[in-house]
């Protein structure tokens, strides 16, 4: 069942430069109890998607220009302030890279635990308390009858993600949306987390929108798979459709560029040339064109839109069939 | 063959102030008794956690760090304690190549002057001789050679990257040390440093300490590696080896964490608990025993040594079963 969907969005920013497109024409839907992943490099507007559900882009630069963002078929674009704030934390929880930033460094954990209790749900002050504490629990942080009364510095960087994620989860949300959750922890700690949010996700019965940058963590993951570029979906599917058979170019560059464990040491890995182009002299056709090694006249000049190869898996590219 | 570099014992004690008149009456043991050998031509890929002393190791290697104790001898000569003037000839040997490369470059040199600045500080060459050479780096890395005008935030991440490894090579030193030097780039443009990092290597014959917390990456680039754990080293084998039969519980669990690119294989990870403990305050015996899943009695205690079993080199008591 479809939960959230977002159709034809469309953010631009003010910049000293001028107006950024950095998301164009960007549509998926996120069904419950599924995981999304959206992956892509940096700059390809993956973040700036999820600030755009949350409408927590920064003000004034930042601008929803087109398109809707729909919950169970609210529009959130359109919605004033504050019912949107009881949307955020209640209804949509989000996860950052940096739960170090994320927390606020001068309040205790339980303070800001209860606080997202307090404001969403009719509650008394001891009962938040009881709740944070067991979600604490829940979220696999020992002894959390202590932790509630410690500061963001004196946990580790795993607990304090943790403690991100039982924010994020303490009113039980219907979409969960966990921006690179794991990227600035180790692997080890990352197996931890991603396992927590599995398990979770089957308590709660969530969505979950899961933005990286790492294809692995997408595979062991995700459902589904929006892959962007420059600001637009290149490719979208099923785990299976973008992993056994990656339609555009730039999928399957991806996916042969990373070294695995299985690879030849000091074997040549293939590669994508050159880089991104930024966003304020984007090419007129397709995106990828100059790196793209299919390249045709054709590229330089018409821009892909979204085709469909089968029900659910789509692809931004003019000369999928042939290739 | 002798080695390049013969680690020995190496320590490296921070110590931790304290108190009101700030004496120190904690040591990070951030580095705790780590021996190694490089050959000439060869990467050894170090792998650990945050935290666990990888970059401390490297950068006592390139003698950016005086370590506490133990030895390190490049080429058999001991430079642990040289200092000043003695250190120069090995500073053009032994060079290294930082994660962030928007940290190690001057921002208010030109590309052309931070090339160049080898070749001063090691009083090497005139004017002419040097532009021609900082063409040649360009060249190398594959820069256009229009960049010597240009300033470091002019070039994307990839490129800088580019740009510290061109200035590490500058002196054609035997050893370079590099310190997370793709983490942060994106997978695009990782490979295309791997591929340069590989090709240097063949070319001029260097011999890597490749340091990184990417196992899949270390591998690629490595023909060993060692696995490090709170300071210490606690496996080292080839890449093949410690991938497909490691030994230790602690690799064991490092390879199990990392997610295949692969939705056909999603397998129950061994998962460990717990956190990597402080280096301040390591755990008694086997320093893996809070976490390890097949922790004995004896491991608490007894401080297990490395020793070889087959092709590794491993840190466990339950090797002697």
């Amino acid at each position: 069942m479809a939960v959230l969907s977002i159709n034809n969005l469309v953010t631009e920013f003010d910049t000293d430069e001028g107006r950024v497109r950095a998301v164009d024409d960007v549509s998926f839907t996120a069904q419950a109890g599924k995981t999304l992943g959206i992956v892509g490099e940096s700059g390809c507007g993956k973040s700036v998607t999820a600030l755009s559900i949350m409408r927590l882009l920064p003000q004034p630069m930042g601008q929803i220009v087109s398109g809707s963002v729909e919950l169970d078929g609210t529009d959130l674009t359109q919605l004033p302030i504050p019912q949107m704030e009881k949307i955020r934390g209640a209804r949509i929880g989000m996860v950052f890279q940096e739960p170090m930033t994320a927390l606020n460094p001068v309040h205790a954990v339980g303070r800001q635990l209860t606080e997202a209790l307090l404001i969403h749900k009719d509650i008394k002050p001891d009962a938040a308390i009881r709740e944070a504490v067991g979600i604490l629990d829940r979220v696999g942080i020992p002894s959390p009858d202590v932790r509630m009364t410690e500061y963001p510095h004196q946990l580790s960087g795993g607990m304090r993600q943790r403690v991100v994620i039982a924010m994020a989860l303490a009113c039980k949300p219907d979409v969960l949306i966990a921006d690179e959750p794991t990227t600035a922890l180790d692997v080890t700690i990352q197996a931890q987390i991603l396992e927590l949010i599995k398990e979770l996700q089957a308590d709660i019965g969530m969505s979950v929108i899961l933005i990286t940058h790492d294809l692995g963590v997408i595979a062991e993951t995700c459902d589904e798979v929006v892959v962007m570029y420059a600001g637009k979906v290149a490719e979208k599917g099923s785990v299976f459709d973008i992993f056994d058979r990656p339609a555009h170019p730039y999928t399957r560059g991806l996916l042969k560029s990373i070294p695995t464990l299985n690879t030849e040491p000091k074997s040549t890995l293939s590669v994508i040339d050159g880089m991104v182009p930024g966003l304020l002299d984007l090419p007129e056709g397709c995106r990828f064109e100059n790196r793209c090694t299919f390249s045709r006249e054709q590229c330089i000049s018409n821009t892909p839109g979204l085709q469909a190869i089968k029900e659910q898996h789509q692809v931004s590219c003019l000369r999928w069939q042939e290739l | 063959m002798s080695p390049i570099l013969k680690v020995t014992n190496l320590k490296m004690h921070f110590p931790v102030k304290e108190g009101v008149l700030l004496r120190a009456k904690k040591f990070n043991k951030a580095v705790d008794g780590i021996s190694f050998e490089i050959q000439p031509g060869e990467t050894l890929g170090l792998v650990g956690e945050s935290g666990c002393g990888k970059s401390t190791l490297g950068r006592c290697i390139a003698r950016l760090y005086e370590p506490t104790s133990g030895s390190i001898e490049f080429e058999g000569t001991d430079i642990t304690r040289l200092k000043g003037r003695a250190l120069m000839p090995y500073r053009q040997n032994i060079q290294m190549i930082f994660q962030d490369p928007m940290e190690s470059l001057n921002s208010r040199h030109t590309v052309g002057d931070i090339l160049k600045e080898p070749y001063i500080v090691q009083k090497i060459g005139d004017k002419v001789s040097r532009a021609k050479r900082v063409r040649e780096l360009l060249d190398i890395v594959g820069l256009p050679a229009r960049s010597i005008t240009r300033y470091p935030f002019e070039f994307s991440g990839g490129q800088r990257q580019r740009i510290s490894i061109a200035r590490s090579i500058a002196l054609n030193p035997r050893l370079v040390v590099c310190d997370e030097p793709v983490s942060a780039l994106d997978v695009s443009i990782q490979s295309q440093i791997l591929n340069l990092l590989v090709d240097l290597q063949k070319e001029f014959k260097l011999a890597y300490l490749f340091i990184a917390h990417d196992l899949a990456v270390v591998k690629h680039i490595s023909d060993r590696i060692a696995i490090m754990y709170l300071g210490n080293i606690v496996e080292e084998s080839t890449g093949e080896s410690i991938y497909h039969e490691p030994r230790h519980p602690y690799t064991k669990s490092l390879i199990s964490s990392i997610p295949v690119p692969d939705p056909h294989r999603r397998v129950k990870r061994a998962i460990i608990t717990g956190d990597v403990p402080s280096p301040i305050n390591p755990p008694s015996g086997c320093r893996f025993h809070p976490r390890c899943p097949r922790v004995l009695e004896r491991c608490k205690l007894e401080t297990p040594l490395l020793r070889t079993v087959a092709d590794h080199q491993v840190c466990c008591h339950l090797n002697d079963l």
